[in-house]
């Protein structure tokens, strides 16, 4: 299997990255809107996992969420995701989120993890709240990042 | 590390003196390499610990230490109800009595060299390692609050291993004061199908010779002998522990300042131990520890169900399970008194020196084994604990060897079939359902090993007994 990629189209506009942390892995979304960056930090946090690309897109999994503020939302939507990942044995590579008054509203379109296919490297066992930021930049893009501990 | 501000206190330790929030020192041990190379963060962090209302005596740094999430990775640090004191799920982490099992196994390096290949093939198939892994026991609500109730007893109690291995587990096997109620249906659900099974990243089972003897008296108490094959089982408290971490932080991080309590991060979410949540926390907290030493004894039975199957005979006896993930209720000595508190280990071991009252009979006189697990391809270590850790680090050393580098640089530097073939080159046999797993881990990703226990053995947290050099790694 080819190497998974480890940023995807991270331009200033949007796409994704993964930042260095000692013993864990930093995702990172950005993003035109605060939703877009959101939908970003979670292909990231696939992307810690698996190459993103690889992954189907065939079931559906709706997600709803509501936190104090904007950083404990992004926790709590990752947070989501590893728990359904869990749960149903799946791997998620396409999002839609729609936030609004702290609540999202998502849906993760993925399918059941094939180990020899995915073959991923860890699993996340929680996003933290550590490096947690989100931030909307001079230039308007959008910033959802977190350390998730795999 | 910067090292303005640290005051160096023997050759070991580091200290550095309450100043502006801090309402305690912290103490870093390490010698001038292992600190120079040590994180920044780590510092900030084991400061921001000292920040924490009720803490009595320093917060400590093990050798090592790198960063974490709200404590460092390696941090130590005790708290006292009744001076407020917090528990924090930040301070414990969200893999619950992540720990180290070591069973000896009576065999020779020649016993598993005859039959490596195949023997390295039968333990990837008997051991459901890696992401969705599932394992061969399901069990129902009621089975699950047993469990969570019993740890190794209750998995002993079914049939997966025998009643010599609980002395032979912290808290006998059985973490008292837990209360499966406080444990949500989600922590419950992620559990189900996750019995028996190793998980990934660094988790492993590994198959290891005693290469090295440091004190024969020792080894040989411990069931030790140079020459004769080892397992070690590196795991956790896998999605229940993880789902009590989320869950339990946040609720934590948003109720601080109703505790009247100001977080300098808030990954150190924490709340008064006499609080309702911090009762339930640590009711909770410690389900997932009998969690994980339920699951280190399944796991128990399937290396020996492994082992059988290919050395009749062996019967794989437990040398001793430390869990590095923990907070406990204990008593120390701290400012010239004995003190009833709750000590967190973050990536951290208990390491009780001789003559200490929470000892097994078998290691009363010597002090209890502390098992080092190494990097994939690198040593482990058993060491004993030192009476003198009690007085300098509230009875606590190391855990491993500590990552020198990111998961991220690792897997840009290396290609796992690299790592695999190169280990292979020294008879060490990787099996890993994940080639970027295991470039991930490489052993160059690490810290020194040998430079860590070496350090807690100069600055009195442990001696050194036995070096275990890895034959077969079974990687999750």
């Amino acid at each position: 299997m080819s190497a998974p990629s480890r940023s995807g189209s991270a331009t200033a506009a949007g796409g994704w990255d993964l930042f260095p942390h000692d013993a864990d892995i930093g995702v990172r979304g950005y993003g035109r809107s605060e939703a877009a960056a959101f939908e970003n930090a979670a292909r990231a946090m696939t992307a810690s996992m698996i190459d993103p690309e690889e992954v189907g897109t065939r079931e559906t999994v709706r997600i709803v969420c509501e936190a104090p503020d904007r950083e404990m939302l992004l926790v709590d939507w990752l947070n989501a995701l590893v728990y359904e990942m869990a749960t149903r044995s799946m791997v998620f590579g396409d999002f839609s989120v729609s936030l609004s008054d702290g609540r999202l509203e998502a849906e993760a379109r993925g399918e059941p993890i094939d180990i020899a296919r995915h073959a991923p490297s860890v699993e996340v066992k929680g996003a933290t709240y550590t490096e947690l930021k989100v931030t909307r930049g001079n230039d308007g893009v959008w910033t959802a990042q977190c350390i998730i501990d795999v | 590390m910067d090292r303005t501000g640290l005051n160096q206190i023997g050759d070991y330790a580091w200290r550095i003196d309450p100043a502006g929030e801090m309402r305690a020192p912290a103490i870093i041990f390490a010698d001038e390499a292992l600190i120079d190379d040590m994180d920044d963060k780590v510092r900030e962090q084991i400061v921001n610990v000292t920040t924490l209302p009720g803490i009595v005596g320093p917060a400590y740094a093990m050798p090592d230490a790198h960063w974490g999430y709200g404590f460092p990775i390696g941090g130590v640090a005790a708290f006292a109800p009744e001076e407020g004191g917090v528990i924090s799920a930040g301070g414990v982490g969200f893999d619950i009595s992540c720990g180290v099992r070591l069973l000896a196994t009576g065999l020779s390096r020649a016993d598993i060299e005859a039959v490596k290949l195949n023997f390295a093939h039968e333990l990837s198939r008997a051991i459901p390692a890696g992401v969705g892994s599932k394992g061969r026991i399901v069990l129902d609500d009621d089975e699950l609050d047993a469990m969570l109730a019993g740890g190794a007893g209750w998995a002993v109690r079914q049939g997966w291993g025998r009643a010599e291995d609980l002395p032979r587990i912290e808290e006998n096997g059985t973490m008292r004061g837990a209360v499966p109620e406080f444990i949500s249906a989600k922590a419950h659900k992620r559990q189900r199908k996750e019995m028996g099974t190793l998980g990934s990243g660094n988790h492993y089972l590994e198959v290891q010779e005693v290469v090295q003897i440091y004190d024969v008296d020792v080894a040989r108490r411990f069931g030790l002998d140079a020459g004769r094959i080892v397992a070690m089982i590196h795991c956790g408290s896998r999605g229940l522990g993880h789902q009590i971490g989320t869950e339990f932080l946040r609720d934590m991080a948003i109720s601080a300042p109703e505790h009247g309590i100001r977080l300098p991060d808030r990954e150190l979410a924490c709340a008064p131990i006499e609080s309702d949540l911090g009762q339930r926390y640590i009711g909770a907290m410690r389900a997932g520890i009998n969690c994980a030493l339920a699951n280190r004894q399944i796991l128990t039975h399937l290396v020996r169900k492994a082992f059988a199957g290919f050395f009749a005979g062996a019967d794989l006896p437990v040398v001793y399970d430390v869990s590095h993930n923990t907070c406990k209720e204990e008593e120390h000595v701290i400012d010239g008194r004995m003190r009833r508190v709750f000590v967190h280990r973050k990536g951290a071991t208990r390491a009780l020196g001789p003559g200490a009252s929470q000892l097994p009979e078998a290691f009363v006189d010597c002090g209890q084994p502390v098992i080092i697990g190494g990097s994939m391809g690198t040593s482990s270590f058993v060491l004993v604990g030192d009476a003198r850790s009690e007085a300098m680090s509230l009875g606590s050393a190391c855990h491993g060897a500590g990552r020198a580098m990111s998961r991220h640089a690792a897997a840009k530097l290396w290609k796992g079939r690299q790592v695999q073939d190169a280990l292979a080159s020294e008879g060490i046999i990787v099996k890993s359902p994940s080639s970027r797993g295991i470039a991930e881990e490489a052993p160059g990703a690490y810290k020194n090993v040998d430079a860590v226990v070496e350090v807690a053995e100069k600055a009195g947290l442990a001696r050194r007994v036995a070096r275990l050099k890895p034959v077969i790694c079974i990687k999750g």
